[in-house]
């Protein structure tokens, strides 16, 4: 912190006591923290109704799994410009990391579009949120509310991608925007995070 | 503000783990293992590539540990989540398997 703070105890005592370099980082550690719950809580009920069903279809024959382990890449690609978008701005090159800021968010958005021509798909081959020809309904309304919950969070994403790049861009100095860069970027890669556990719960086991 | 940046990982290397991970998940659910085995294995690669992403991409490695508690709180909350759903689950599954054999009973005649 400045000196100034320093100076003042009070001034002092404001400061994030996890994250010393900003109060943002902190709160958006928090409220993932709480989004990640929302999600646990989506696939732990996942689980349960599947485990105690007698005709749930296996999802790895029903919904095949070649474009979404294509997307699966595709996130963890666009994890890695986002990082590398950080990088650079701390570099101070902020054409660079601007560049890099929107190679990310047209990641997201081509995973959203995979998502949905994904879905169509699978609505022309029956798959609805309240029934489907393999067994039981839920399956339909759980693959839906999950992956749509998720879809969302990238979708998001990209808007927050998009805003940043602005925030870069206006700025003066690339050190100004370091940490709203940072905070970005953990929102992202969380989103990466849970598409994760959503690809090896709902696809793969 | 200067203090804010911290060392950068290699972040090519820990790209390279994932996607190998990625590819060993796909080909275990291929091989003729129990099915156990493979929820088993699956469970392990996906909490270990969360684990890099979290520790390198979210850099919480070069956290405090305070902030790495905050993180996994909800891991904790979920994983007990499915303990509190058990008992119903199986409560649920006594009757299902009952419908079911009665269901499947009729047709071996």
């Amino acid at each position: 912190m400045s000196q100034a703070a320093s100076m003042h105890g009070a001034v002092e005592a404001a400061e994030s006591p996890l994250t010393p370099e900003s109060w943002g980082k902190l709160g958006m550690w928090i409220f993932l923290a709480g989004d990640a719950v929302g999600f646990g809580t989506l696939l732990a009920g996942y689980g349960a109704m599947r485990a105690t069903s007698a005709d749930w279809p296996s999802p790895f024959a029903v919904l095949g799994i070649n474009l979404t382990a294509a997307m699966t890449f595709l996130l963890i690609c666009s994890s890695v410009t986002m990082v590398k978008a950080l990088e650079w701005l701390g570099k101070g090159d902020k054409t660079r990391a601007i560049r890099f800021l929107f190679v990310t968010a047209l990641g997201g958005a081509i995973f959203v579009s995979l998502q949905a021509y994904e879905w169509t798909h699978l609505i022309h081959r029956g798959l609805h949120i309240n029934g489907n020809p393999w067994g039981a309904s839920l399956f339909g309304t759980s693959f839906f509310l999950v992956t749509g919950f998720h879809g969302l969070h990238v979708t998001g994403g990209v808007i927050y991608l998009l805003a940043i790049m602005r925030v870069v861009a206006r700025r003066p100095s690339p050190a100004a925007s370091y940490n709203a860069v940072e905070i970005t970027g953990l929102y992202w890669h969380f989103v990466d995070l849970v598409w994760i556990m959503v690809f090896t719960f709902m696809y793969l086991l | 503000m200067a203090t804010a940046e911290h060392k950068h990982p290699n972040y090519m290397a820990i790209f390279w783990y994932l996607a190998i991970l990625t590819v060993i998940e796909i080909a275990v659910i291929y091989m003729p293992l129990a099915k156990f085995t493979i929820g088993v294995l699956l469970c392990a690669l996906a909490l270990s590539k969360a684990v890099l992403v979290a520790m390198y991409f979210m850099h919480l490695r070069f956290e405090t540990r305070t902030l790495g508690m905050v993180a996994i709180t909800p891991l904790v909350i979920a994983t007990l989540l499915v303990f509190v759903l058990l008992p119903d689950g199986f409560a649920v599954m006594k009757r299902t398997v009952g419908v079911k054999a009665t269901a499947t009973e009729p047709a071996k005649h």
